[in-house]
């Protein structure tokens, strides 16, 4: 099956950048295609490469960018809701795109199932 | 970074738009409507839901001077502009619906003739199968 993902929350207020990053994870691990996921909202806060974690912490923006690089995931921030977050092309982690909303939508035209993480 | 390209060619697609949250307080309502309008760009049909706290979002005469937020109320002008467009021109094979859950609005003391637009008002069991037969639901 083919899965898009949204993120609606940042990766530390929230679980909800976790859960997703596990159903991908598990999903791509089953053998499922999850060619998009898109970070919305808060969610833009999963891309942001000068988020530091405490060591003995995970750390999603980096997660995310590895599972994007060994999987291939197109990882997809959208530019309003980054640009009001600040978050651009100069602290944008390795493995994310900057894009429109429309990368939304044509996930939900084009995936069997549109998986949506938040509140 | 690997961009994925979609074949988008002549789908047609369900999107229920779920808004459950005030109009204020935090910023899901004013986001979720960017999707709607996005959707329209890509002639999809669309079941735009207020639901729970969401009806206030629908409210007649909202007035944010005191709290020095962004009135995005016009917005719902501009949906409701894109349904009739849709509506009443043949070429357009886009189907939307403004939905109102009946339970959230009467238990808010509100009534139909407090909205900004015309809304269909439905109860909760009857818009669980609208959602349950849509293909994509986005919230907010």
């Amino acid at each position: 099956m083919k899965f898009g993902i949204l993120i609606n929350e940042g990766p530390f207020t929230h679980q909800a950048s976790d859960t997703a990053y596990h159903f991908t994870k598990a999903a791509l691990e089953k053998g499922h295609d999850v060619p998009r996921v898109f970070f919305y909202y808060d969610g833009v806060n999963n891309a942001n490469k000068l988020s530091e974690p405490q060591a003995d912490d995970r750390n999603l923006v980096k997660l995310w960018g590895d599972l994007a690089a060994e999987k291939n995931v197109d990882l997809v921030v959208c530019v309003a809701a980054g640009m009001r977050r600040g978050i651009k092309d100069e602290n944008l982690a390795d493995g994310f795109r900057i894009s429109g909303l429309g990368q939304l939508v044509e996930a939900g035209m084009g995936c069997d199932r549109l998986m949506m993480f938040g509140d | 970074m690997a961009e994925y390209e979609f074949d988008t060619e002549g789908v047609k697609k369900t999107f229920t738009f779920m808004n459950r949250k005030a109009p204020y307080g935090t910023v899901y309502a004013l986001e979720v409507l960017e999707t709607v309008l996005i959707s329209a760009a890509f002639e999809q049909h669309a079941n735009i839901v207020f639901a729970d706290d969401g009806v206030y979002q629908l409210k007649a005469g909202h007035d944010t001077a005191d709290i020095g937020m962004k009135n995005f109320s016009p917005t719902f002008g501009i949906i409701e502009m894109e349904k009739e467009d849709a509506d009443e021109d043949e070429d357009i094979d886009m189907n939307w619906r403004i939905i109102v859950e009946k339970e959230s609005m009467e238990a808010r003391g509100l009534t139909e003739d407090d909205f900004k637009v015309d809304v269909e008002v439905i109860a909760a069991a009857e818009l669980a199968d609208i959602i349950d037969a849509s293909d994509c639901v986005i919230g907010g």
